[in-house]
């Protein structure tokens, strides 16, 4: 996928002037957040389970060579076959020629964040095979022309209204020449539509969840059966994940598939976890004859070992997203790349660069929600920190701000010039704003008075004069 | 694609390997690791779930209902005429695709006449499937499916209706013990090629973050649970 990070700020003031956009945002804050407080409240082992989640990732990122074998292993043991891609161009290739080898015109895929990372459709659609998004989320925007805008929900961003327009757009040349206004008979309508196109794919192509050393099973999970779909009916199974993905044994899996569902989407269990291991068997009436796991690197061995190697943990669940105030205030697309809010602030920037991306990890108000509800406690916020660190390090950060903060630092190293300097900002502040209490407008702070007041200093002095003057308690 | 997986898989390995500062895992710590995976440690234990059998099965039976299936406790006898009665309740065709199961085979489809069923796997026709299950599970209400001769995937996936009967006997408290029946029927590498969990119909919160039933897989589900 191509990327827009580097235009964040843009990005951020058209996604504050899109109707659309905020309508649907609105709607974060009582759906997937409320429902994940509940689903956590309704179960007593869930903050003992986000620890356990938390050792088992830790545990498998420090052994994480030895688990890959592993899983290598038990895998071509039952007849599949494992394909390392070092880069999103190795991947490509490798996906490319196996659907060339079965003659494929039509690849039916299941939503995968990593096939949007490594712009596999443009791939595809290059070397004349056609990619069918099956997720609705995704099989929507991909009829729009959109890249997701959230990693489990595709098309968060758009209102039900806007899903009918495209639907009657597309549809109808398929007979489908009614408008339709309620939720079940859109979903009912896709459902038509991509039955069929599963039943004609050659190719299934699907991410995994997890990937189980102790049985070489790639584990995946859905709400709407279209990844089951997409590995049973055509005739060969590709799964497409990262290295990080891989976990030891069942028994892991059953913890993180625990705190997966709840911190996603407030669920007890998604509707379909399911566990694919090797193709069809002797004697099987059904299932691929062909299946090959792609495992991808892309920059992320060379993340181990490092201050951000605890954003390997992350499970892909959304929560931070969800309960992030910039994500919902601005939505997914304006982080420009695969991924969003704050994962994609930490993630994004070590696979594309910080060149590119170095906005990302300002678009923070460091509130700590998101680590607060994240189920495998990465600490988010010390993360973005850590890049801010680094873009400031490598004189990435825009001049203004450069000698904005040495002044300030200059200032502030030197308590007596501090004091003196803001006493003196605060009387000349205080003689222009007491009428009213707030500035409409203010020299050097257009970007915040423009959308809000600020408000005047209080009368009694500075921070500093009114500690001296009440004292110790 | 001959030459160059050895050399990328070397070259992902040993990135790996160097990012972690050091080699190739040996020794005790290799021993741990390889223990762990023999003998795999058990997470927090979810107190719900750890009942009796009665009151798990009665768990399991309350929790798949509030995933939005449909359940009916009846006695081995009556399964065969639950199914039709359930057919004919949702004005369904009495006709169904069935697992070639001798688990299934047990009951007495051959005294409802009306009913006509085809045993293999699903086909983009079908309406309606009956399957067995695997296990149960009692902490949400999730039924499993293993795949196999016995039980095409396609069954689980294909029909807008899914009848599952299951027996008491087969619903355990939490994924661990599905696992544990795993290991004992297939043995400790042999997983069956797919392991389907279902908890309820399918369904999807894709437009607007509100649940729609139905997306691809089977709009309704309904559960004969019985006595073993």
């Amino acid at each position: 996928m191509e990327s827009t990070a580097r235009d964040f700020n843009s990005n951020v003031d058209h996604a504050l002037a899109d109707p659309n956009l905020q309508d649907s945002l609105s709607k974060l804050k009582v759906g997937f957040s409320e429902r994940r407080r509940q689903a956590a409240e309704r179960l007593p082992e869930f903050e003992a389970l986000r620890d356990r989640a938390r050792d088992i990732k830790n545990h498998a990122l420090a052994n994480l060579d030895f688990y890959l074998e592993e899983f290598e292993r038990k895998v071509l043991a039952l007849g599949g076959h494992v394909h390392w891609a070092p880069t999103a161009a190795d991947a490509r290739r490798i996906i490319g020629e196996l659907c060339q080898s079965m003659g494929a015109r039509t690849v039916a895929k299941s939503k995968s964040m990593v096939a949007e990372e490594i712009a596999l459709n443009e791939h595809l659609e290059a070397i004349g095979i056609a990619p069918i998004e099956t997720d609705l989320g995704e099989y929507i925007i991909q009829l729009r022309h959109e890249p997701p805008s959230h990693i489990i929900a595709p098309a968060v961003h758009l209102t039900k209204d806007q899903v009918a327009d495209t639907f009657l757009e597309h549809h109808a040349k398929l007979g489908f020449t009614r408008r339709l206004t309620e939720r079940n008979d859109l979903v009912a309508e896709a459902r038509h539509v991509l039955r069929q196109k599963f039943l004609d794919a050659d190719v299934g192509l699907t991410g995994a969840n997890f990937l189980v050393a102790e049985t070489g099973s790639s584990m995946l999970i859905t709400n709407e059966g279209n990844a089951d779909l997409s590995n049973t009916l055509p005739r060969m199974h590709i799964v497409l994940a990262s290295i990080e993905k891989v976990i030891p044994t069942l028994e892991d899996a059953a913890v993180l598939l625990r705190v997966l569902a709840r911190s996603a989407t407030g669920q007890e269990s998604s509707a379909y976890t399911t566990l694919n291991t090797g193709p069809k068997r002797p004697g099987d009436l059904d299932g691929p004859e062909h299946y090959h796991v792609v495992i991808l690197d892309n920059g992320r061995s060379a993340v181990l070992g490092t201050e951000m190697q605890e954003i390997l943990r992350c499970i892909r669940c959304g929560a931070c997203m969800n309960h992030c105030p910039v994500y919902g205030a601005i939505g997914g697309h304006a982080y420009g790349w695969v991924y969003p809010g704050p994962l994609g602030a930490v993630l994004t920037p070590q696979l594309i660069g910080v060149e590119e991306a170095g906005n990302l990890p300002n678009a923070s108000t460091f509130c700590g929600r998101c680590e607060s509800v994240c189920p495998v406690r990465i600490p988010l916020p010390k993360l973005m920190r850590h890049w801010r660190e680094r873009e400031f390090e490598r004189h990435l950060t825009p001049v203004a701000v450069r000698q904005g903060l040495a002044l300030w630092s200059f200032v502030a190293r030197r308590p007596r010039l501090y004091r003196g300097l803001t006493a003196l900002a605060n009387r000349v502040l205080a003689l222009f704003g007491r009428a009213d209490g707030r500035y409409r407008a203010l020299p050097l702070a257009g970007g915040w008075t423009r959308y809000r007041d600020l408000p005047a200093p209080p009368a009694g002095g500075t921070f500093h004069a009114q500690w001296k003057k009440k004292g110790p308690t | 694609m001959s030459e160059a997986p050895t050399t990328a898989r070397a070259q992902i390995l040993n990135g790996i390997r160097r990012s972690l500062r050091r080699g190739e895992i040996t020794g005790e710590q290799r021993e741990a690791v390889e223990e762990r995976l023999a003998r795999p440690p058990l997470g927090p234990t979810v107190a719900r779930a750890q009942l009796a059998q009665p009151e798990k099965v009665a768990l399991f039976c309350q929790w798949a209902e509030a995933n939005n299936a449909t359940v009916a406790r009846v006695a081995a006898s009556d399964v065969a005429a639950e199914v039709v009665s359930y057919l004919a309740r949702n004005n369904l065709p009495a006709r169904a695709a069935m697992a070639p199961s001798p688990q299934l085979a047990d009951y007495d489809w051959d005294g409802q006449k009306m009913l006509s069923l085809r045993r293999g796997r699903g086909e983009a026709a079908d309406q309606v499937s009956i399957t067995g299950a695997f296990a149960g599970i009692a902490e949400t209400g999730t039924l499993v499916m293993a795949s196999g001769p016995e039980h095409p995937v396609t069954l689980n996936l294909l029909p807008d209706t899914h009848i599952v009967v299951v027996r008491e006997s087969d619903i355990v408290s939490g994924y661990e013990d599905v696992w544990t029946r795993l290991r004992q029927r297939y043995g400790k590498d042999r997983m069956p090629r797919t392991i389907n969990t279902l908890t309820g119909p399918s369904r999807t919160g894709d437009i607007e973050q509100a649940m729609e039933l139905g997306a691809h897989g089977p709009r309704r589900m309904h559960i004969v649970v019985v006595p073993t």
